[in-house]
């Protein structure tokens, strides 16, 4: 079965779950039929697809546009036990002057990090328009019961985080109880609300490398979509591989499709082992080519990142001086 | 007492698995090797060689979908029908071809261990000329032999028996449907080799012999659009017939062409694999391996 | 962060700039002799044509014209080289050119590519990733066979025919040349090679590259020309085998002409392969090879999925991906590096498929191309889709050798075969299903040479390539290949 693309008007479930998909969640059973029932994925024609998209040569211009726009993107992370609060200030400080020589250079679009850092870098960050993320939900293995889960999320709500990056129960999907993932991501969702109305933003992190194939991702993707969360995440950093570019990839196809069935727009965020300038653009020409332009925006599209950062500011300033730079240049946190 | 009178048979086409006389009604006189009258032979017409190729173009999806171990057991079936009406074949031979009793004998013999070599090639051949090709991608890559389809064949017009069933059974064994044309002055054994193939779970059409001179019908063969291959063989020493016309005919939808020699072949000399593997196409599949 | 869809642009569009490749790389002579005997000969009545850039119209270079004197002697040569030298060397030490020839392949791999796409229009992308490493894949493979082929399964003993008279075609010029030379040196033929009239500069290139691997002469000849110098090799007397590239019309005539000869041939000829999409497909990758198997080199492809056959229940799903896919192909300038689609060819074939298309708009089918800006110079036509196509409209029966694509429809497995099957081609075909034991009915009931079941156009040396019906006989690559240059 392929999912029709037809436009559909966006009523929507309780959940947020648009009618046509609320059926789809409605019990267990047909869950699994409706993520049994998406496409299939290739592995070998979608490596090769995700390959040919990093041969583009992105020059001059382009180039520009596409190195400022993914420093805008970067979610710079600090995910460490040795994390402090002086490492968190100096990270949220280069969040928000990431090339201190260079005033034209844009801040990045949050700095994620454990949620008993969240009030650190808040204080850091105050109301400048970068974003505190922190990761919750027993992050990285999700291996704790749902109600600690929970109160790990509103913790962090509370401390102030803007956006929440949960970790999904690879168990539960491996072992085949979609329902449970789904209606997991669906508490951790409500449990993002604040007292005012509002709500922190939720990326749900798959954790790919686990999940192995491009089917499960696909899979998990929808899942994802139709429990409400924002974004849709690659990993969590601590498995390898990470993010790769032919699973971003699909996860793009998967929003791509999902907005061309709901109208609703998810973004999308690789995590983990891109590092380099020329890795960030590949994604990006993905983005571009795959899900859109609307995607191009670090409303839609985030890195979650660290070194990365440094490589886009060397990057840049090589476009902008003509001289090759080196790390002694730029700041270390 | 007076002399039993024998009851003589009439030899006809055999076309579609039935046993028609020409369309045309006309028919021919063949003699033994030294003028005597043997029998009137059915002429076969165009029209006969283009029935015969609607019959065989009717026949190759079923036979070629045969499991090759079936079409072997056919092929041996046809030997061993044929080694059960030997002295039929020893006599229909030598009269055809003249000669000794003892190399009429040999034709006939070597005629049946022909059979039975061909029908073992049946699930094997693929083996030998098909296999996996190790791609430098993740693909998983292979190639099989597959039958070319209707082949025509100019059956050698020394050779009457050995000869016709040295060309007939390596196509028909791998799952083409012929169209033969047999010997134009010893067509006799050909006729005699169909009662053989209507009883030895042949299915009708696979096998369509037309006797006659080939002026008619090898050019009607040659020149039809459904037929996918033509055996020239028989071209070599026929009256009548311009193989090199044949050939320009047959170019026309790009038969696979096995030219005559210049001298009939030495029948009794080991077949080797050309003359199946003139009438395959190789076809490769790929695949990809991911999971 | 609405969640609803933002009608928004991002600040600026990610337009890519220009990425051309340097054209300095390559050394284009003002005017090329033929190639016989290991030099860079005048032809002998010192005819010339021109070969242009189908990008811009731009004339490259003077070509000789070979007339069938030059041809006598281009095979004099090759038989010369075959009896004095090249039937005399044991296969180990043949192989070893060839694998010369394929490592310079490689050291002058950016320059073979970039030469390719001026002269033939395609994209550098393509050149660069497929024909040029393909071509020194050949020589490589085939090398290896030299001194092995007692093991071809063809006979304790094989023997090379002698000369081979080879004639191939201008969408892949450096690869169809290596698809020729490099099976029949490996199996110890001399070759006597005429590219197409308006792709010669690589084949040029490749003999200065016999000359830098110090090939014996007269081993491999090139001579340029058009069809008459082609119809003098095919003809020549001299020569004891033909192999050809190229349309079914020019190999009718070919089979025509070494009728009544002892001449082999193999034929490698037209096509109109379907490619089958089921319901059950990975679908983007399906997009993806529907798009690769047409659009790939302009269409330019004998065995392009040309005909898309989609299984009714899911056509405007498919269409509509495909569609969107199509939009983001970039058509331009073959030496920029982002270029998916480049110049076709020739004006001849741009007129030809213009011709087919407008045949097609008359005939009712609906035309469909995404917007995209020609170059104003040059031979352009953008990527093509017709829907509502049957099996009676002529462009779902002719070849039309171009970035045409025409969509039908089918119902269930059997239908799908028998329309994929309609057709006197049977060149390839595909098939796009995850079911495992569909894929394999499918590919057993396909009459055609190659079947691609979830992915398209892939080639390989090991591979063997070659049609059933009208799409020509013989089978190139592999141990399959060796067959057309033994006996």
């Amino acid at each position: 079965m392929l999912v029709r693309v037809t436009t559909l008007s966006s009523t929507t479930s309780s959940y947020g779950v648009p009618a046509d998909l609320a059926e789809a969640t409605s019990s267990d059973s047909s869950l699994r039929r409706f993520l049994h029932g998406l496409p299939g994925v290739d592995q070998v024609g979608a490596e090769a697809r995700a390959a040919s998209l990093g041969t583009r040569s992105i020059k001059t211009t382009a180039k520009a546009f596409a190195l400022d726009l993914a420093v805008r993107m970067v979610d710079l992370t600090t995910l460490e036990g040795q994390d402090t609060p002086g490492k968190v200030r100096a990270l949220a400080s280069k969040a928000l002057r990431p090339d201190p020589a260079d005033p034209t250079c844009p801040q990045v679009a949050a700095v994620c990090v454990y949620p008993d850092m969240v009030a650190t870098a808040k204080e850091v960050l105050g109301d400048s328009g970068v974003n505190v993320a922190a990761v919750a939900t027993a992050f990285p293995s999700g291996r704790a019961a749902r109600d600690i889960k929970l109160m790990d999320t509103q913790d962090a709500v509370e401390a102030g985080a803007d956006e929440i990056d949960m970790v999904i129960d690879r168990g539960a999907f491996l072992a085949g109880r979609y329902m449970q993932v789904f209606e997991e991501i669906v508490a951790v969702r409500e449990a993002c609300a604040r007292p005012d109305g509002s709500t922190a933003h939720l990326k749900v992190i798959f954790e790919t490398g686990e999940l192995q194939t491009y089917d499960n991702v696909r899979r998990a993707s929808w899942l994802a979509m139709m429990a409400g969360g924002h974004f849709i995440k690659t990993s969590t950093g601590k498995v390898q591989p990470a993010a790769t570019l032919p699973v971003t990839m699909v996860m793009l196809e998967a929003v791509r499709d999902y907005r061309e069935l709901t109208g609703q727009m998810v973004g999308v965020k690789p995590a983990g082992g891109i590092r380099t300038a020329k890795d960030a653009i590949k994604y990006l020409v993905t983005v571009n080519e795959v899900a859109g332009q609307d995607w191009l925006d670090p409303d839609w599209f985030r890195f979650g990142a660290s070194t990365l950062l440094n490589d886009l500011l060397m990057q840049r300033t090589k476009m902008r001086t003509g001289r090759y730079s080196g790390p002694d240049y730029f700041t270390l946190d | 007492m007076s002399t039993r009178i024998d009851v003589r048979k009439t030899y006809k086409l055999y076309i579609g698995g039935a046993f028609p006389r020409s369309e045309s009604g006309r028919s021919y006189v063949v003699e033994d090797s030294k003028g005597t009258f043997l029998a009137n032979a059915s002429y076969a017409s165009r029209k006969d060689a283009r029935d015969a190729v609607v019959a065989a173009r009717k026949a190759f999806g079923g036979w070629s979908a045969r499991t090759p171990y079936n079409r072997g057991q056919v092929v041996y079936r046809i030997a061993e029908v044929l080694e059960g009406r030997r002295a039929q074949f020893v006599d229909e031979v030598q009269r055809s071809e003249g000669g000794t009793k003892r190399q009429a004998e040999a034709a006939v013999d070597e005629s049946v261990d022909r059979l039975v070599w061909y029908a073992g090639w049946a699930d094997k051949l693929a083996q030998v000329v098909g296999g996996t090709n190790p791609v430098a991608a993740p693909y998983f890559n292979f190639s099989v032999p597959e039958p070319t389809g209707v082949v025509a064949v100019l059956a050698p017009q020394q050779s009457s028996l050995l000869g016709l069933v040295s060309v007939v059974a390596p196509v028909i064994v791998t799952g083409n449907t012929v169209v033969v044309a047999t010997s134009a002055t010893r067509p006799l054994p050909a006729i005699t080799l169909s009662e053989v193939l209507a009883t030895s779970d042949v299915p009708g059409g696979v096998v369509n012999v037309l006797t006659g001179a080939l002026g008619d019908t090898a050019p009607t063969l040659a020149s039809h659009m459904d037929v996918n291959a033509i055996d020239l063989t028989g071209a070599a020493g026929a009256e009548g017939v311009d193989p090199t016309a044949l050939e320009v005919a047959a170019a026309e939808n790009l038969k696979r062409v096995v030219r005559a020699a210049a001298e009939e072949p030495d029948w009794t000399e080991a077949p080797g694999l050309d003359r199946m593997t003139a009438f395959l196409e190789t076809k490769t599949v790929w695949h990809p391996v991911g999971i | 962060m609405a969640t609803k869809k933002t009608t928004s642009s991002p600040a600026a569009a990610f337009e890519y700039a220009p990425a051309p490749e340097s054209r300095a790389i390559v050394d284009i002579k003002s005017s090329y002799g033929l190639f016989i005997n290991g030099e860079f000969v005048d032809p002998t009545d010192g005819t010339t044509f021109k070969t242009i850039s189908p990008a811009t119209e731009e004339v490259l270079a003077e070509v000789s014209e070979a007339s069938a004197e030059d041809v006598d002697l281009a095979v004099k040569a090759a038989r010369r080289a075959y009896t004095r030298v090249w039937s005399r060397m044991s296969g180990r030490e043949r192989g070893k050119y060839l694998f010369r020839i394929a490592r310079i392949l490689q050291e002058r791999g950016r320059e073979l590519a970039v030469l390719e796409s001026i002269d033939n229009g395609k994209p550098i992308k393509e050149s660069r990733d497929v024909d040029v490493p393909l071509a020194a894949a050949h020589f490589f493979y085939y090398a290896g066979w030299a001194d092995k082929l007692e093991y071809a399964g063809l006979g304790p003993d094989p023997k090379a025919h002698g000369v081979a008279g080879q004639v191939i075609p201008w969408n892949f010029p450096l690869l169809m040349l290596s698809w020729k030379i490099a099976p029949a040196l490996a199996a110890g033929n001399t070759v006597v090679l005429k590219p197409a009239e308006t792709t010669p500069l690589t084949a040029l290139l490749f003999a200065e590259i016999c000359q830098q691997a110090d090939l014996p002469p007269g081993v491999v000849n090139i001579v340029t020309g058009a069809g008459e110098t082609g119809r003098a090799i095919v003809a020549h007397p001299d020569v004891d085998k033909v192999a050809f590239t190229g349309s079914t019309e020019v190999g009718r005539m070919i089979a025509k002409t070494v009728a009544g000869t002892d001449k082999k041939v193999t034929l490698e000829l037209g096509g109109k392969a379907a490619n089958i999409v089921f319901d059950d497909a990975p679908v983007d990758q399906a997009v993806e090879g529907i798009v690769n198997g047409i659009f790939f080199n302009q269409g330019h492809v004998c065995c392009a999925g040309s005909r898309l056959l989609v299984q009714e229940s899911v056509a405007d799903e498919v269409l509509e991906r495909l569609k969107r896919r199509m939009s983001t192909l970039r058509v331009g300038d073959p030496l920029d590096k982002n270029t998916d689609v480049g110049a076709i060819n020739s004006a001849e074939q741009l007129a030809k498929i213009k011709e087919l298309s407008d045949i097609g708009e008359a005939e009712g089918a609906g035309r469909w191309s995404p917007a995209c800006e020609l170059p104003t110079h040059g031979f352009w036509f953008p990527p093509t889709v017709f829907t509502g196509v049957s099996q009676a409209h002529r462009i779902a029966r002719e070849e039309i050798f171009g970035p045409v694509l025409s969509v039908l429809t089918f119902r269930t497995p059997a239908e799908a075969v028998e329309k994929a099957n309609n057709t006197p081609f049977g060149l390839s075909a595909g098939v796009w299903t995850d079911k495992g034991s569909r894929i394999l009915w499918m590919a057993d009931q396909l009459r055609a040479g190659v079947v691609w079941a979830n992915t398209f156009n892939k080639f390989d040396p090991t591979s063997p390539f070659g049609g059933y019906k009208e799409s020509g006989y013989g089978r190139e690559g592999g141990r399959h290949g060796l067959e057309a240059y033994l006996k």
